[in-house]
């Protein structure tokens, strides 16, 4: 018998419910987390699997036709137990709440102005109105109601619809007040006499704001470039001339003059040419982040060429601390001038190498007690399911390449 | 016999850094320091190999490539810079230059450079290898011209050594060909890269920049 029904009786069935025991469908309760008021349309809903906003508003639209509304609000509230909350009661929102009462305030404006609350004409207007949006509303699958509410939180669109919507409003809102007072009439000539004030004034100062609106844009376009200027000079002020300074302290010192020079090449090639990566983030980021820190510490530039870029999952981690020891190993004891590193990320697969131009070793003669290669390298690789090649004789320099297999696409 | 070069940049002090650093079979044959000067003394001087600064007064390297090579010249260009940003790069390559070397590189180096550009073959610094990589691995759309359009897989294979650090001559070793293969699969890659269409490659360069 209690199926959709949401009239008192219904809710007076529905709050006995607790003695049915095993219960067909989950008892009627007024939830404590996103309630508006006190929660029973939120509990009817979750109850007849709709959304709580379709509830909502039905119990707006009834109370403006004829109160039954409130009453039916009521009368739920009062037999339906409320659910148990644990935990800090959330706070309402306010706005919401108040976004329905201004809804149901506006439409009883309305129906008193046109006679719908006594049954007039208008009762069927807001009616078909109201369906027709609840229809639409409900036909629509979750994706595209999300969609419709991100569409119209967008910057620009949401300013024109907004705009639009309220003038719209305005102009139906006056249009059917002087409708209902009967001075429609009266009205019409002195709206005429006001459209064309405005409009000569219109006229006469279009050239003037249009020249203001240019100069507006010309000084904000002005003050852009200036702020940019700004943190430019900043930028290098803070920077280059700070490390330019140090170079000409530590002249004699080649070494340091080395590599100041080169953490500020590449602090400034950061800068202008790489895009605002999180370190953290992705494989590219991460090695580039090993390899600066690898060569302030040893003073050996590291060349870094990267393909492709993906997130850092865990294993991918390991490969970066592998590559990281293995750069260290060509920096601190090849010999090497400089370093190359080359990362490539691939559709299934990540491979990273780390190749110097140095004096070499022999694998087999490396003692075991030596961590670097075999645990920090190898093993590391090992243990997390990718694999590591070293190639290299002494004379002949070294190349280790390293290869995880990527988790996910 | 040695090269004739004409070296293109704004800055004096590197200039004659260049100059002080080029091998014996290398000739310096003028400087220029801005685009105009630059053009008037390609004309003048009809030099074997030009290197070219990617930025410079008055439109830049692309700007000096646009009016000699549009007057069918066949003087050619080797491309030198600081720059890091894949616009640059691909813009010069699209261009017309030869090659793209980055100012970090040795005397040694450089002398080997203009004397492979010289004789009519490409020269990939390690980040333009992987620039192109990344630009012809980077889309999905496919190929117009099968043959311009993409890498062949042992291209792919030597753009991939030129970005480990590998030298041409440690490339032909690695993969059992002579140093002349490598120069003509290089040289392939050049040629795909400025005639290729299907990626928009200095759009593509751009827009990654923007990312």
């Amino acid at each position: 018998m209690r199926i959709l029904g949401l009239t008192c009786d219904d809710a007076g069935d529905m709050s006995e419910m607790p003695n049915a025991g095993n219960a067909p469908y989950p008892r009627l309760g007024r939830p404590v987390e996103g309630r508006l008021v006190a929660g029973v349309a939120q509990g009817a809903a979750a109850q007849l699997r709709l959304d709580p906003v379709v509830l909502r508003l039905a119990f707006v639209l009834l109370t403006i036709v004829n109160g039954v509304g409130v009453v039916a609000y009521a009368a739920l509230w009062m037999f339906t137990p409320s659910l148990p909350h644990t935990g800090r009661r959330p706070t309402r929102d306010w706005g919401e709440a108040a976004a329905y009462g201004a809804i149901g305030l506006a439409l009883a404006a309305f129906t008193m102005l046109t006679g719908a609350s006594t049954g007039g004409f208008g009762t069927w207007a807001i009616a078909a109105i109201g369906i027709g949006a609840l229809v639409l509303w409900q036909q629509a699958d979750t994706a595209r109601r999300q969609r419709w509410m991100s569409g119209a939180v967008r910057q620009v669109r949401r300013t024109w619809v907004r705009t639009g919507f309220g003038l719209l409003l305005v102009v139906v809102g006056a249009t059917g007040f002087l409708a209902a007072s009967g001075e429609l009439a009266e009205a019409r000539q002195g709206l005429v006499f006001t459209g064309v004030v405005v409009g000569g004034i219109a006229v006469i100062a279009a050239p003037w704001i249009t020249v203001l609106v240019k100069e507006l844009q010309n000084e904000r376009r002005e003050r852009i470039r200036q702020e940019e200027r700004a943190e430019v000079a900043a930028h290098v002020h803070d920077s280059v001339l700070h490390t330019l300074t140090l170079i000409q302290r530590s002249a004699h010192d080649p070494r340091e003059v080395l590599r100041l020079a080169r953490s500020q090449e590449r602090e400034l090639r950061n800068w202008l040419y790489q895009p605002k990566a999180d370190a953290d983030a992705t494989v590219a980021a991460a090695v580039r982040r090993a390899a600066a820190e690898i060569e302030d510490e040893h003073g050996v530039p590291i060349e870094i060429v990267c393909v492709g870029d993906c997130d850092l999952e865990p294993g991918l981690n390991a490969l970066v601390q592998a590559a990281r020891q293995a750069m260290v190993n060509a920096t601190k004891y090849s010999g090497a001038p400089v370093v190359s590193v080359y990362a490539e990320v691939e559709p299934d697969e990540v491979t990273v190498f780390v190749r110097d131009r140095g004096k070499g070793f022999d694998l087999d003669a490396v003692p075991p007690d030596r961590m670097g290669i075999r645990e920090s390298i190898i093993g590391r690789m090992e243990r997390n399911g990718g694999s590591a090649r070293v190639r290299t004789a002494p004379g002949e320099g070294t190349e280790v390449m390293l290869t995880m297999k990527r988790e996910g696409p | 016999m040695t090269t004739k070069v004409l070296i293109v940049d704004d800055h004096r002090l590197f200039r004659s850094g260049v100059r002080a650093e080029l091998g014996p079979e290398i000739e310096v044959v003028g400087e220029a320091e801005d685009v105009d000067s630059a053009v008037a003394a390609i004309a003048e001087l009809q030099p074997d190999v030009v290197l070219l600064d990617v930025h410079m007064p008055g439109g830049g390297g692309q700007e000096v490539l646009r009016r000699v090579l549009g007057q069918g010249s066949q003087v050619r260009f080797l491309a030198l810079s600081v720059s890091d940003a894949a616009e640059d790069v691909i813009g010069v390559i699209r261009g017309g230059a030869r090659g793209y070397v980055t100012k970090t590189i040795s005397g040694r180096e450089l002398t080997d450079a203009i004397v492979r550009v010289a004789e009519g073959d490409a020269v990939f610094s390690p980040r333009l290898a992987g620039f192109v990589l990344d630009a012809f691995a980077s889309t999905e759309a496919p190929p117009i011209d099968p043959e311009l359009d993409s890498l062949t897989q042992r291209e792919r294979e030597v753009l991939r050594l030129i970005a480990r650090g590998y030298a041409y001559k440690e490339i032909a070793k690695e993969l059992f060909i002579s140093v002349k293969t490598v120069e003509t699969h290089v040289s392939s890659v050049l040629r795909k890269l400025q005639l290729s269409n299907r990626h928009e490659l200095s759009r593509w360069a751009t827009a990654r920049r923007l990312v």
